[in-house]
């Protein structure tokens, strides 16, 4: 019966978001004080888990791919594309469930119970275009920049530990790169992007705008936003690879 | 005039409270009073349609506040200041820009313009030299000064007052029902208090509503309170170990 509320409610605070949208000029300016805390600040972690998965990657490619028959430059291929179309997405929403959504949903938790809210609506503010719409648009945004970055590190890892343990020479590297480069992985990594930067956006405004409890609930409504996002991210993964691949 | 009328409010299968019907007057200062639990802050966030009933109507000038769209209603919510139990500042903001918060997007005021308004309402507060403090740094009774300030600034018609002295020592607990009295005077506004605290009610109220057993169990003037017979409500007053 729960989920059927909790559903009930989400769609209810998403159709509020976009009825509003039309006077989201009155508050500009927060999409980029939230697109400065969704996106820039979670650069260093993303750069950091991108470059390790990449490094890792490659090693283990490496260790799985013995038979002398297979060109090194495979390794490169199968980084590359791993990364391109999966793990630069998965592994920098999963990282950021926590981080972002974490964040968000304590901010308007507290706000919540705090009582924050209703002093917004009652000066006549629309909470929820005030406080949702910039933090949803925010992870659409940049959530596929955050996608390019991890890429990018994880590429740089994968090429700088492949060099420094032996495993893949600099140059076979990026010529299985280029091998396999298509376009088309990018765009459906950026659309990846896009998904996973509303779920866990939307799901952690959700959680945190309904709080409800004191400090408990707000600390509910946080483990509940970071858990539910990577369920949802795993799900839509799959979802669309089924559908775009 | 505020006109309640028939109000019944439940949360799921607990019922708050039902039929609650008063008048509150301009310039007005009525104070709700009642037990823990009894209802007193739900009946506040009905008047500024925080909150809508089950049943019954709250009528603002003759205006059904609840039948009105969402649009024209944050309209008449901007007749209303409130302040919140407790203050519900916004931490990631210094107080003065708490204050000046409404002022920035409702109203065409330049900064000039903001900083005498803003000014104006910390003055009125006695807290002109609030400078840069964050609600973090400020103690329970300034920061109640600071929502006080923050509620008037855009000159309401009404305001609300949600348990103003709760966790406050009895002087400052004084000073803020000095704010409620000169508020009431020096701005003409209609005030509604929601309290426990009867010494508070004495000094502020020009009506008392007393919310019990599920309903508005007594409501009159605080003169005709100190003569009241009324059993319910001589127990309350009792419980809360003050004399009148």
């Amino acid at each position: 019966m729960q989920l059927f509320v909790d559903v009930g409610r989400y769609c209810r605070l998403i159709y509020e978001a976009i009825r509003s949208s039309t006077e989201f000029g009155m508050y500009w300016r927060n999409i980029f004080i939230e697109m400065v805390k969704t996106g820039f600040d979670s650069l260093p972690i993303i750069i950091l888990a991108g470059f390790f998965t990449g490094a890792v990657m490659t090693i283990q490619t490496s260790y799985q791919l013995v038979a002398g028959f297979i060109p090194p430059s495979t390794i490169g291929s199968i980084v590359s594309q791993s990364l391109l179309i999966e793990l630069a997405a998965v592994i920098s929403a999963l990282v950021l469930a926590g981080r972002v959504g974490a964040r968000i949903a304590t901010e308007l938790g507290t706000m919540a119970v705090s009582e924050q809210i209703d002093a917004l609506e009652s000066m006549g503010f629309n909470s929820v275009t005030f406080l949702v719409m910039p933090r949803v648009l925010a992870g659409i945004f940049m959530f596929p920049v955050i996608y390019v970055a991890a890429a990018v590190a994880g590429m740089s890892g994968g090429l700088l530990s492949g060099y420094m343990t032996g495993a893949v020479p600099v140059a076979d590297f990026m010529l299985g790169a280029r091998q396999v480069f298509s376009p088309a992985d990018v765009s459906f990594g950026i659309i990846k992007s896009f998904v996973f930067g509303y779920i866990i956006t939307s799901i952690s405004c959700y959680k945190g705008y309904f709080a409800t409890g004191g400090a408990e609930g707000v600390g509910q409504a946080t483990t509940q936003a970071a858990v539910l996002s990577c369920i949802y991210i795993l799900v839509a993964d799959f979802v669309l690879a089924f559908l775009l691949l | 005039m505020i006109e309640i009328k028939n109000l019944t409010k439940s949360f799921g299968p607990n019922l708050i409270w039902e039929d609650v019907s008063l008048d509150i007057e301009e310039g007005e200062t009525l104070a709700v009073i009642g037990k823990s639990g009894s209802g007193k802050s739900v009946l506040m966030k009905h008047l500024n349609v925080l909150l809508y009933p089950d049943s019954g109507e709250v009528l603002i000038n003759g205006l059904n506040v609840f039948e009105i769209r969402y649009a024209r209603l944050r309209k008449l919510r901007q007749q209303f200041g409130v302040l919140f139990q407790g203050a519900a500042l916004f931490d990631s903001i210094t107080a003065y820009e708490n204050v000046a918060f409404p002022l920035r997007f409702f109203s065409e005021f330049n900064d000039d313009q903001i900083h005498e308004r803003v000014m104006e309402s910390l003055k009125l507060v006695n807290l002109a030299d609030i400078g840069k403090k964050t609600p973090a740094e400020l103690s329970g009774g300034m920061k109640k000064r600071v929502g006080l300030a923050r509620a008037i600034v855009m000159k309401p018609n009404y305001l609300l007052y949600d348990e103003p002295t709760s966790g406050l020592d009895p002087q400052t607990s004084d000073e803020i029902n000095d704010l409620i009295i000169n508020m009431a005077e020096t701005l003409e506004i209609t005030s509604i208090v929601i309290t426990h605290d009867m010494h508070s009610v004495l000094r502020v109220a020009d009506k008392v509503a007393f919310l019990d057993k599920q309903k508005l169990s007594w409501y009159g003037t605080v003169d005709e309170m100190r003569q009241s017979t009324h059993q319910d409500l001589r127990a309350f007053i009792k419980a809360s170990e003050y004399t009148i």
